[in-house]
């Protein structure tokens, strides 16, 4: 085939009966990764992942036969990858992105040891696994492919590279079939799974103002909106560094290119504060910077999820943070109106809620093929432009997600983070977590979290009163409201990301926080109805003790210590 | 730069385009020379090649093209401009050629203007300060080596005196390091620009700073490779002379207007006030290209400048920005009134980097408690001012009319510095607590016991 014209990254070719849509193509003399994208009986549009500077017209398109895939196999964990999958790592020294290049992805000189009970002659079936390695700490399964059935011909215990055969499958029909440490998979294909299961796990990301007022199951999707500068990115890398999760996805997904460098600097001397391993060994990157080309950025979040799903299939739970769905959002737009296709609102084209919901729906909580259980839970940055929340983007992202956690950029300029807002954000997910804090901290959550919100708001209300008449003319019952609310967005909405106490807080110390702020409420209301005053109450050293509790470590002597001070500080008062 | 075809074929000539058809073998994205009747020529651009049609994009003005008599070059490659230490002292246009009137550049190396993206795995983190003996700017949106940090004002206000202050006064922790300047001028009036070659060449630094210039009469598409230009520049000599590069470009909305136009004569699908939907990825293309690199000692350092238009912070120019660079200054056009300088509205300014380039190992431990307690406080001040219009400063607390002298003494003394007067980190974090020991202690929640302690008392 040759091509017929070129318009940034959209390229025309003509059409001669053997290309289908969605395969994947080398364009030009530079053999650039494309894919087809529109198929006339004339010409074919193919969508280019590179930079299409100093293409011709009449040069050649190879069709490659596949649709755009990933390779998937051990030595994706702490290894960072463009949108399309290739490793940035292998890209050569001089610092810049070539074009045309191509590196396998994975470390084919590495040696695994592959071990396995398995057998010549053992029946297999799809997605069932025949063995496992060891990648970085994390039992990595070698699996039979989906849509297989068969009988095991020969299988090869012991050290192996990733290229090598692992095994091969007697099918009924036609020759065996070769299993080698790694596979290709199309990145907008879900692979498939057993069942759907209902989520009852709570997704912990450490941070207090999401796992206590807006929580998240394993398996659950969440969005986070908010305008620049209220801390979307800082939340982001927050939660890859503190969140329950076994593996961490982070999509960086056109932003910025220095953060990217951050997290490759910070991650690998952070430690998983549960397993105790570096944060580098779970997590894998997909970096496509602002300045990298806008079609390998509407492809990176697929990418980025079809890893997910490879490991979700070992049985692990996955998470998957994309800063920021708004940047690739903005890369359809852009292609979109390079193939002068009608737009919709604010040029976005018709298509953005669909493929918007088909993202967020390849989440959730599963039964594999294998039987085990897995979980994929979805956390996108939105970038609403001018902060607006009603723009397109965030508002069909409101459709799809559960979690709406959203930043404001007022508590963000006052130094409030996270800068979630109470008022906006929302959690559909109360119900899935409610009985794990029931059974694991045998506390009821939700009356607490109610009490914690329902006083928040009644000190919003209040705001307005007191921008007319002042704090000091409220009566003492709506002070202690004040007081009390401030309380609890100093001493626990408030999270220091860079404090190496506050950075991380685990459910049972929230438990203890939240306790403490409920108690000095009802027990000062309780003395103001003995007779003490705002005043008394207000000089409290109770107060500032509540406020420093964050920053004492727990479980620790010293923690307990506080609270009984606390504790006997407000007894005292009696 | 080497041409191969020559076409007389001009279809159509519309806004800043043209369409030759007719073509062979003619590459995208490369550099065009027009010639017209008389002789004399334009610079160009092929945007999209259809068939045997290109379509091209002129930068200096397609006035005066005809279609019978004008013809066009194309050459095999993009624009590449000639990089030399020699430029430095020099004002250069668009293209990299003198428009001081001296000797033309002689370069034996040249660069593809629109450079490469930086592999993300080979950046380097930011970390070290750039000093700029501003205390607003070192204490509370520290700079930093490697950071894209714009300067977000409105129409008349001194934006560039802040941006001259900081590139004349910038200082690097080592004095062994080498420095320079890069302006770029975009669209802006011929005494803003000049005024920038002035105030150098007064202090004999000429050697310390390159100007490129498109002033606001010249022709407006030329605003679109002009940064690309002198970012090309700034890449030789951070990443391959071990410069300390700052580059200030002003004004990027009259960058983004020259994009506008562009598409709106292509007839583009516009998305937010007919700016074309790709404005976020094509100023990314001018941002992302600071920072440092794995292996390099150089960096490039960013302050775009952009004015507001109506002062309106969530037009899609700055707003756009501020999502790709690491934080923004704000000019404050009420500071200004009131004859503060710089009038920098500190609550909406932000630098993203410094937490990692101030505190023990950079400026002093104390550092980044005492920029989030200014923070905290004036914020909290701002909001106790509006309700003191409202029910009078007699009705406030007295913790409230504290916080009423804290913003007072941090607005004159803090905020307000004399033009040219260079403040010490030290002397900069001496003010800031000067204007903290105003509030009660029990208000200084952000700092530990022990620096309450060693700063307070």
């Amino acid at each position: 085939m040759k091509i017929l014209s070129i318009n940034g990254p959209i390229i025309k070719a003509d059409n001669d009966g053997s290309i289908r849509m969605r395969e994947m193509v080398k364009v030009g003399d530079l053999g650039l990764i494309g894919e087809v994208i529109e198929l006339q009986q004339e010409h074919a549009v193919i969508q280019v992942y590179e930079d299409t500077t100093g293409v011709k017209v009449n040069e050649k398109v190879d069709a490659l036969k596949y649709p755009l895939s990933v390779t998937l196999g051990p030595g994706l964990l702490g290894g960072i990858f463009d949108g399309i999958g290739r490793p940035l790592k292998k890209f050569s020294e001089n610092g810049f992105i070539e074009r045309g290049l191509y590196p396998f992805p994975l470390d084919e000189d590495k040696r695994y040891d592959f071990i396995t009970d398995m057998k010549k002659g053992d029946a297999v079936s799809e997605g069932m696994h025949l063995g496992h390695i060891i990648e970085m700490s994390l039992k990595h399964y070698i699996m039979v492919p989906p849509g297989v059935t068969g009988i095991i011909g020969d299988i090869f215990p012991g050290k192996r590279k990733v290229e090598d055969i692992f095994c091969t499958i007697e099918l009924d029909h036609g020759e065996p079939l070769e299993i080698r440490g790694f596979h290709k998979w199309p990145v907008r294909k879900k692979r498939p799974v057993n069942e759907r299961l209902s989520m009852n796990e709570p997704f912990f990301t450490g941070q207090r103002v999401l796992d206590f007022l807006f929580p998240i199951p394993r398996g659950g999707v969440a969005a986070v909106p908010g305008g620049f500068g209220a801390g979307k990115t800082v939340l982001q890398h927050s939660i890859a560094k503190w969140s329950n999760a076994d593996i961490i996805i982070y999509v960086g997904c056109g932003e910025r290119g220095n953060e990217i460098a951050q997290i490759l600097e910070e991650f690998p001397t952070l430690k998983d504060p549960r397993s105790g391993r570096s944060l580098m060994e779970r997590t894998i990157i997909i970096a496509n910077t602002s300045n990298m080309p806008v079609t390998a950025r509407e492809s990176s979040i697929y990418t980025g999820i079809t890893m997910a799903e490879y490991y979700r299939d070992m049985g692990y739970n996955v998470t998957i943070l994309a800063d920021s769905t708004s940047r690739w959002a903005e890369a359809l737009r852009e292609l979109s109106s390079r193939l002068e296709e009608i737009p919709a609102e604010e040029g976005y084209p018709a298509y953005l809620a669909s493929r918007l919901a088909e993202y967020y729906e390849r989440a959730g909580s599963f039964k594999t093929l294998s039987g085990k259980t897995g979980s994929i839970t979805a956390i996108g940055a939105v970038s609403p432009q001018g902060a607006d929340f009603s723009e397109p983007v965030t508002q069909h992202t409101k459709r799809f997600v559960r979690s709406f956690w959203a930043l404001d950029k007022s508590l963000a300029s006052a130094k409030h983070f996270p800068a979630v807002s109470w008022k906006i954000s929302y959690s559909e997910y109360g119900e899935e977590v409610v009985d794990w804090w029931k059974l694991n901290a045998n506390v009821d959550w939700d009356s607490m979290r109610t009490t914690l919100a329902e006083t928040l708001q009644d000190a919003d209300k209040l705001e307005n009163i007191i921008k007319i008449v002042g704090f000091e003319s409220l009566p003492d019952r709506e002070k202690l409201t004040v007081l009390s609310s401030n309380l609890i967005k100093k001493g626990f909405l408030q999270q220091n990301s860079y404090d190496p106490v506050d950075s991380f807080c685990l459910p049972e110390k929230q438990v203890k926080i939240a306790q403490a702020l409920i108690y000095f409420h009802s027990r000062s209301a309780e003395m103001m109805n003995e007779g003490d005053s705002f005043n008394k109450i207000n000089k409290s050293e109770a107060i500032d003790k509540i406020q420093r509790l964050k920053f004492i470590p727990f479980p620790s002597a010293e923690f307990d210590s506080t609270l009984d001070e606390i504790n006997t500080e407000l007894e005292g008062k009696q | 730069m080497k041409y191969r075809k020559y076409y007389t074929s001009i279809k159509k000539v519309w806004g800043p385009l043209m369409i030759v058809e007719g073509v062979e073998d003619v590459p995208y994205g490369v550099f065009t020379s027009i010639v017209l009747p008389d002789g004399t020529e334009r610079k160009g651009q092929v945007l999209a090649v259809n068939g045997t049609e290109a379509v091209v994009q002129i930068f200096e003005g397609t006035g005066d093209i005809d279609t019978d008599h004008s013809g066009i070059h194309f050459s095999t490659e993009p624009f590449k401009v000639g990089v030399t230490e020699s430029m430095k002292g020099r004002i250069l246009d668009a293209y990299g050629k003198p428009r001081d009137g001296l000797k033309p550049i002689v370069a034996k190396t040249t660069r593809d203007i629109n450079g490469r993206p930086i592999n993300p795995y080979h950046r380097t983190y930011p970390h070290d300060f750039i000093q700029t003996g501003i205390s607003v700017i070192d204490g509370l949106i520290t700079l930093i080596r490697g950071q894209k940090l714009p300067i977000f004002s409105g129409a008349g206000l001194p934006h560039y005196d802040l941006a001259l202050e900081i590139a004349k006064n910038a200082r690097l922790k080592d004095d062994n390091e080498k420095m320079i300047v890069i302006f770029v001028a975009m669209g802006i009036k011929h005494d803003d620009a000049i005024k920038f070659y002035r105030s150098f060449e007064a202090d004999s630094k000429l050697d310390k700073v390159i100007l490129f210039f498109n002033l606001a009469d010249d022709p407006p598409m030329e605003r679109l490779i002009i940064p690309r230009t002198a970012l090309t520049t700034a890449e030789y000599f951070a990443f391959e002379k071990d410069y300390q590069v700052l580059v200030i470009m002003s004004d990027i909305t009259n960058y983004c207007e020259a994009l506008r136009e562009i598409s709106s004569a292509r007839e583009e699908v516009p998305s937010r006030k007919g700016y074309p939907g790709y404005l976020y990825s094509d100023l990314a293309s001018l941002y992302e290209r600071a920072g440092r690199m794995r292996g390099r000692k150089g960096s490039i350092s960013q302050i775009p400048i952009l004015t507001m238009p109506n002062d309106d912070i969530t037009h899609p120019i700055p707003d756009l920005t501020g999502y790709i660079t690491e934080g923004q200054i704000v000019i404050s056009r009420e500071l200004n009134h009131r004859g503060i300088f710089p009038p920098v509205d500190i609550l909406p300014s932000l630098s993203r980097l410094m937490k990692d380039g101030i505190g023990k190992e950079y400026t002093r431990a104390d550092h980044p408690h005492l920029a989030a307690q200014i923070y905290a406080a004036y914020s909290y001040s701002q909001d106790v001012k509006m309700i003191s219009t409202v029910i009078g400063e007699e009705e406030l607390s007295p913790t409230d009319r504290k916080y009423l002298e804290f913003s007072r003494i941090f607005e004159e003394k803090f905020l307000n510095q004399k033009r040219g007067a260079y403040h010490s980190m030290e002397k900069t974090l001496e003010i800031a607590w000067e204007a903290l020991k105003v509030l009660p202690r029990r208000e200084l929640s952000k700092f530990t016991k022990d620096e309450l302690d060693k700063y307070y008392d």
